[in-house]
């Protein structure tokens, strides 16, 4: 057996064992989580990426920054897959599940048997259906890859269009700000981050980037492009050299549809990980899951979540104790504002200020009289009492 | 090239090079020092990079930031007066050979 493998090959014949597809923070931390807990049969991980699997939030921060010299850290150093029997298939995508048999088509052309599968495929950069924003016309910033194209083409960039002021948007917008680049930031909503966060939040980070000297224009409906510009449907011409969108993400769930797993915004699974066909998994960016600080069942994106559901299936399929989950949290850093968030809030949730110093802002989220997230900036320890602290919404049975 | 020693919870000593500039849990996790998490990659906003330095060493390290007495209050395993986060520690040619103990557990 042999740990990094840089063809998409299967190592080792001798027996199924557990398949964990997509190397992202849910996959890697599965696979290695599963020797963590004790199991000790045959683990292999496929990644469609290129190279040693590694963390995506900095791509945003400080390596775009650093114009990539502060490279991102591998989740796991290249020893420690081979110390750990990790089977690694790198540049190696999932092209098709067989229930039945259980096997999976890759996408150099051979197939892989699995007992369990964990399907850990993330999610793709929402495409706009606009003219002029087709593949290749526009930046993405989700991977090393895109980060590394974004890198690119920043010497000599004088202008640079950001759709959408989601947290992805804005961390490149104060990346990048002070650097002589004109960054433009277009959103359709009223205000910055509003899915994720209160309206004084919002307004909060919309001064940062406004200060910060970023051109950040809400309310605004973009139609097309023209060269050098994005054009918006007032017919308002933005000036822009290059566009990063950054409109959201939509998960992979073609593959599990198509090998007639249940999906929706994500694909769906029980309080422990498993989908609608017990011997498969799904786990981080790609799962809707039951959650007990929500009502309905979530689809979340973000580290702490693929880490915990990673771990609780690691433990499920070794046989040891599943631990419990613990209160959602999110972090984002953009310029001078640490931003983090514990609980989930939904659009509609009450919101009553507790600290406004103009540096440090805490915000508690409630729900019915009960407290339900609390979001803080440049409040760290508040952030953390609060993942001790916010009680669930439901306790399953 | 600047050199630092990790002694796991159980007694394991790992010694690994790296390059000055990197921090302690950027060099741990790049030589798969399996004690230090990392999950934030060193944004100082997950605690699992927990490290107690040596107490022989500890002048020669710079002092915490706020940031970083903030955070480690919600480091997993008990904090002392040698806990850091090894994320927010800079490796400079004044800290070769620098030993760090590693705690039980980062969860
Ligand atoms: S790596 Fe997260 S706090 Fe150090």
């Amino acid at each position: 057996m042999t740990g990094l493998s840089s063809t998409c090959r299967k190592a080792s014949t001798e027996m199924a064992g557990i398949v964990i597809a997509g190397a992202g923070q849910a996959g890697v931390e599965c696979a290695f989580g599963l020797r963590a807990a004790g199991y000790a049969g045959e683990v292999t991980l496929i990644g469609a990426e290129p190279g040693l699997p590694g963390q995506r939030p900095p791509l945003s921060k400080s390596y775009l920054k650093s114009r990539g010299t502060e490279a991102p850290l591998p989740f796991r150093g290249a020893a420690l897959y081979d110390r750990q029997r990790i089977g690694f298939l790198a540049g190696c995508a999932l092209r098709g599940i067989d229930r039945g048999a259980r096997r999976l088509a890759l996408s150099d052309g051979r197939a892989l048997d699995y007992d369990r599968l964990v399907l850990a495929t993330g999610a793709r950069n929402r495409v706009l259906p606009l003219p002029g924003f087709g593949p290749g016309e526009v930046l993405g910033l989700r991977d090393l890859a895109d980060a590394d194209m974004l890198i690119a083409r920043l010497p000599g960039l004088r202008r640079l269009a950001v759709i959408g002021a989601g947290f992805i948007g804005l961390e490149v917008a104060a990346a990048l700000a002070g650097s002589g680049i004109a960054v433009t930031v277009l959103e359709a909503g009223p205000r910055v981050m509003a899915r994720a966060v209160s309206a004084e939040v919002s307004a909060w980070f919309e001064r940062l980037h406004r200060g910060m000297g970023t051109d950040l224009r809400l309310g605004v409906e973009v139609a097309r492009r023209e060269p050098g510009a994005v054009v918006l449907a007032d017919g308002t011409r933005i000036a822009a050299d290059a566009v990063l969108v950054a409109a959201g993400v939509v998960p992979d769930t073609n593959l599990a549809a198509a090998a007639g797993l249940a999906t929706g915004n994500g694909i769906l699974t029980d309080d422990l990980h498993r989908s609608s066909d017990p011997a498969i998994f799904a786990i981080g960016d790609v799962a809707m899951a039951p959650n007990r600080w929500a009502a309905d069942p979530v689809r979340l994106e973000s580290v702490a979540n693929a880490t915990e559901q990673a771990r609780r299936v690691a433990a499920h399929l070794a046989g040891k104790p599943v631990p419990d989950p613990a209160v959602p949290w999110f972090w984002s850093h953009q310029g001078a504002g640490r931003l983090q968030m514990a609980g989930l809030a939904r659009p509609q949730d009450a919101s009553r200020v507790i600290e406004d110093t103009g540096e440090v802002l805490v915000v508690e989220r409630h729900r019915g009289g009960r407290l339900v997230a609390l979001e803080t900036v440049n409040a760290l320890r508040l952030h953390m009492a609060a993942r001790k602290a916010i009680a669930p919404e439901r306790v399953p049975a | 090239m600047v050199q630092v020693h990790f002694v796991a919870h159980d007694g394991t000593r790992t010694s690994v090079e790296a390059e000055a500039g990197t921090s302690i849990m950027a060099a741990a996790v790049a030589n798969g020092i399996d004690g230090i998490v990392g999950e934030c990659g060193g944004a100082a906003m997950c605690a699992t990079c927990h490290v107690y330095l040596d107490p022989a060493d500890a002048a020669r390290v710079p002092d915490r930031a706020e940031i970083e007495e903030e955070m480690l209050d919600s480091a997993a395993a008990e904090v002392t007066g040698f806990s850091r986060l090894s994320c927010q520690i800079t490796l400079e040619p004044g800290l070769d050979g620098l030993v760090v103990h590693l705690p039980q557990s980062q969860h």
